[in-house]
C-alpha cells in the first residue's frame, strides 16, 4: 500500500545515461526498484547497468510494459520529456530536475491534468514507499515500513526528520517531496486526500518551509474536511529575512504574505501540531498516535 | 531578474502600449539635452531596483531645462538605500485623469498565470487587496488557450470603462500578457497605467521580473547581475550555483538543500544566536564547491563561527570531509568550525575529520547548541 507508488511500480528512467540517472538507477536497483528501461535520445540500443536504452519513450514502451517515469533530463528539455512520457500514457512522472522555467512548468501540469497523470516536482527529491519502491534520490537506510505519511517542501529536512521518526520507531507508509520550485505536480492537499484515503497511513508529517501559502491552504482543507488522521507539522524559514530567496526558488517571503509565521498560526488553528524543532516532529507524533 | 523601468517601458514600447515619451540620461548635461527635445514639464526618476523610490525622493519634476540639470544634479549623487543612482530616466509628465493597475504573474496553488486588475491604481496592489479586496479583479489564464481578448474585454468592463476605450484597454491589456510570454516573466505590471484627461491610456510605470530559470532563453539579460539587488558575496555565490544570503549575525552556516538550512538557521535562533548567513551548497557538493563555500562566507567579518551542517543523500560526507580540510587550508581558516555530518560515506567523512582534529557531531540540534555557545565566548 502507501500512496502513488508500490510494489508493483515498472518505471523507465528518462535521461539514465547522464551521470545522475546513471547514479540513481544503480542505487533504486539495489532498492528494488522495478526499472524496466532507460530513454536517452542518440543511446539507444545501449545497456546501462542492464537496463535496456532507447532513443524515444514509444521505443521503450514497444518492448516493456512500465507506468512510471523518473526524468533526470537537464532544465532546458526536462518538459519536453515529462510531455513524451505523458503523450505515452504514462500516469506517474517524478522531474528530479531542478530550474525549469516556470512556463514550462505551467504547461505540463496543464498537460499532465487532462491526461489524468500525476506529475511529482519538479525539483523534488522523489517519492518512496519504504520496502516496496523508491522513485527519487533519498538515501534509503532512513527509512523504515511503518504508518505514518509525509508530504514535504524540502529534500534534506524531509531526511532530517525521516530519520528522527525511524529512530523512534515510526515507519513511513509513503514520504514525497513536493519539490522546492514555485510550481509543481503536486501541492499538500492533494497529497493529504491521498494519505485520507490509503488504509496503511495512520498519522500525516507535514513539511512547510516560506514562500507562497500552500501551507495556509493545506490548514484550511485540514481544517474544512474535519481531517481524520492526525497531522503534525515543521515550517523552516521561521528567521528568514523578507525579499530574499532562501535556497529554493519557492522560498520568499513577499512583503507580509509566505512568512512561516502566518503558517504555523494557520495550522495550529486547524489543529495540527506544529514542532518548534526538525527532531520534535517524532515526539509530537508519537503522542498524537497515542491520543 | 528585474528589470529597470526603462527597459521594461522599452518593451512595452516594442509592443505597441502607449508609454510617455522618454530617454535616459546619466550626467546633468544629458539630462538638460533631454529635456529641451522633450518639452517640459518633465519627470526625472532614478532608474533603481529598490521598492520605494517616490518616497525616499528619488522622483522629481521639473519645468525647465535648466531646472532639469539641477535636479539631475541632485538624484544622481542621491544613494536610495544604499544603492546609487546611476542613470535616470526622464520622460514628459502626463495629464492624469485617473490611475488604473493591470498585471499578469504567477498562481503557484492554481499552477497558472493570472491576470489583475484593479480601478484603484498607483499604489501597491497588495495594499489595495488588503484594503479593499472587491476592488481587485482576478482573472486565471488557462494554459492552453491563453489571455484572450474577451478577456480584456470582461476586466475592461469590470473596471467601468466602455465604448472606444474598451478596445484600447483591450490591445494594451493583450499586448502585456503576449510580452509576459514571450520574456518569460514572472511578475509583469503597469503600476499605473493612467486614463488621461482626452480618454487615452498610457502606462506610466512598468515593471518586469524575468523567471531566472528561463534566463537561458534571454540572453540578453543572463550575463547581468543586477546592481542593488545582491551583495557581492552572493552574485560570487551564484557564479558557483550555490544559494547565499547575507545576515547579519556572527555564527556563518553552510548546508545543503535550502529547507534544513532554513530550519538550521531557525535552530541557531532557538538556542540563542544569530545566524551570519544562509548558504545552500545543494546536492553532490563537490571538494571545489565547499571551498567556494567557505570562502564566502569567511569574507563576512563578522563571522565567530562555522557551523557545517550536511545531511547526505546524494551529497558524500567524505567528497565533504575532504572539501573542508582542502578548503580550511586554501583559506588559511583558523576560526572555530563545528560540523554535523550524517549521509552516505559517513563513516569516512567522520574518519576524514576526526584525524584532522576537528569534532563531529552526529545531532543537528547539538551541534548548533555547540556553535552558539562559541559564538557567545
Amino acid at each position: 500500500m502507501g500512496i502513488i507508488i508500490n510494489k508493483n511500480t515498472k518505471a523507465i528512467v528518462q535521461g539514465i545515461t547522464g551521470t545522475q540517472g546513471t547514479f540513481h538507477t544503480k542505487l533504486m536497483l539495489e532498492y528494488g526498484t522495478k526499472i524496466v528501461a532507460g530513454v536517452t535520445p542518440g543511446k539507444g540500443g545501449t545497456q546501462v547497468l542492464g537496463v535496456p536504452v532507447y532513443d524515444t519513450v514509444k521505443e521503450a514502451l514497444e518492448k516493456h510494459e512500465a507506468n512510471a517515469s523518473i526524468i533526470f533530463v537537464p532544465a532546458p528539455f526536462a518538459a519536453d520529456s515529462a510531455f513524451e512520457a505523458l503523450d505515452n500514457e504514462i500516469k506517474t512522472v517524478v522531474i528530479i530536475t531542478e530550474h525549469i522555467p516556470i512556463k514550462d512548468a505551467i504547461n505540463v501540469m496543464a498537460y499532465a491534468k487532462q491526461a489524468d497523470a500525476t506529475i511529482i516536482g519538479p525539483n523534488t527529491p522523489g517519492i518512496i514507499t519504504p520496502g516496496e519502491c523508491k522513485l527519487g534520490i533519498m538515501p534509503v537506510h532512513i527509512f523504515k515500513p511503518g504508518e505514518i505519511g509525509m508530504v514535504s517542501r524540502s529534500g534534506t529536512l524531509t531526511y532530517e526528520i525521516a530519520a528522527s521518526l525511524t529512530r523512534k520507531e515510526l515507519g513511513q507508509s509513503t514520504c514525497l517531496g513536493l519539490g522546492g520550485d514555485p510550481i509543481t505536480g503536486l501541492n499538500f492537499i492533494d497529497v493529504l486526500e491521498m494519505f485520507k484515503n490509503d488504509k496503511q497511513t495512520k498519522a500525516v508529517v507535514l513539511i512547510g518551509e516560506i514562500g507562497g501559502n500552500l501551507e495556509e491552504l493545506a490548514a484550511e482543507y485540514i481544517a474544512n474536511e474535519n481531517y481524520p488522521k492526525p497531522v503534525a507539522a515543521f515550517i523552516a524559514g521561521r528567521f528568514a529575512p523578507p525579499g530574499k530567496r532562501m535556497g529554493h526558488a519557492g522560498a520568499i517571503i513577499m512583503g507580509k504574505a509566505g512568512t512561516a509565521e502566518s503558517k504555523i498560526e494557520a495550522l495550529k488553528k486547524a489543529g495540527v501540531k506544529v514542532a518548534e524543532k526538525p527532531s520534535d516532529i517524532a515526539e509530537v507524533l508519537a503522542k498524537a498516535l497515542k491520543a | 531578474m528585474k528589470l529597470y523601468e526603462y527597459e521594461a517601458k522599452n518593451i512595452l514600447a516594442k509592443y505597441g502600449i502607449p508609454t510617455p515619451k522618454g530617454e535616459l540620461a546619466t550626467s546633468p548635461h544629458q539630462a538638460k539635452e533631454t529635456a529641451s527635445r522633450l518639452k517640459p514639464p518633465i519627470v526625472l526618476k532614478s532608474q533603481v531596483l529598490v521598492a520605494g523610490r517616490g518616497k525616499a525622493g528619488g522622483i522629481l519634476f521639473a519645468d525647465s531645462p535648466e531646472q532639469a540639470e539641477k535636479t539631475a544634479e541632485k538624484l544622481l549623487n542621491m544613494n536610495i538605500k544604499g544603492i546609487p543612482v546611476r542613470s535616470l530616466w526622464i520622460e514628459e509628465k502626463i495629464q492624469i485623469k485617473k490611475e488604473l493597475y493591470f498585471g499578469i504573474t504567477i498562481d503557484r496553488f492554481q499552477r497558472n498565470h493570472i491576470a489583475i486588475a484593479s480601478a484603484v491604481g498607483g499604489m501597491e496592489i497588495e495594499e489595495v487587496a488588503a484594503r479593499s479586496p472587491e476592488k481587485v479583479i482576478k482573472l486565471p489564464i488557462k494554459p492552453y488557450q491563453g489571455f484572450r481578448s474577451y478577456h480584456a474585454r470582461l476586466i475592461s468592463r469590470k473596471m467601468g470603462y466602455g465604448g472606444n476605450q474598451l478596445g484600447m484597454l483591450e490591445k494594451i491589456f493583450t499586448s502585456l500578457y503576449r510580452i509576459a510570454m514571450d520574456y518569460d516573466a514572472e511578475l509583469i505590471e503597469m503600476n499605473p497605467i493612467v486614463e488621461t484627461n482626452e480618454g487615452t491610456f498610457i502606462a506610466a510605470d512598468a515593471r518586469i521580473i524575468i523567471d531566472d530559470n528561463a534566463l537561458f532563453r534571454h540572453k540578453e539579460f543572463k550575463e547581468r547581475v543586477a546592481e542593488g539587488e545582491f551583495t557581492q558575496q552572493e552574485i560570487e555565490a551564484m557564479k558557483e550555483d550555490l544559494a547565499y544570503v547575507k545576515l547579519d549575525g556572527n555564527t556563518g552556516v553552510i548546508g545543503n538543500g535550502a529547507g534544513l538550512v532554513m530550519a538550521t538557521l531557525d535552530t541557531i535562533q532557538l538556542y540563542g544566536g544569530k545566524p551570519a548567513n544562509f548558504l545552500d551548497v545543494g546536492g553532490g557538493a563537490t571538494s571545489d564547491k565547499i571551498a567556494v563555500a567557505l570562502k564566502i562566507v569567511l569574507s563576512d567579518p563578522n563571522v565567530k563561527v562555522l557551523f557545517i551542517n550536511i545531511l547526505g543523500g546524494i551529497t558524500r560526507c567524505d567528497e565533504v570531509a575532504k572539501g573542508i580540510l582542502e578548503a580550511k587550508e586554501k583559506v588559511g581558516m583558523t576560526k572555530p568550525m563545528v560540523i554535523r555530518l550524517v549521509g552516505t560515506n559517513e563513516e569516512e567523512g567522520k574518519r576524514i575529520l576526526t584525524e584532522a582534529g576537528i569534532f563531529v557531531f552526529e545531532s543537528m540540534e547539538e551541534a548548533a547548541h555547540k556553535a552558539v555557545d562559541i559564538s557567545k565566548q
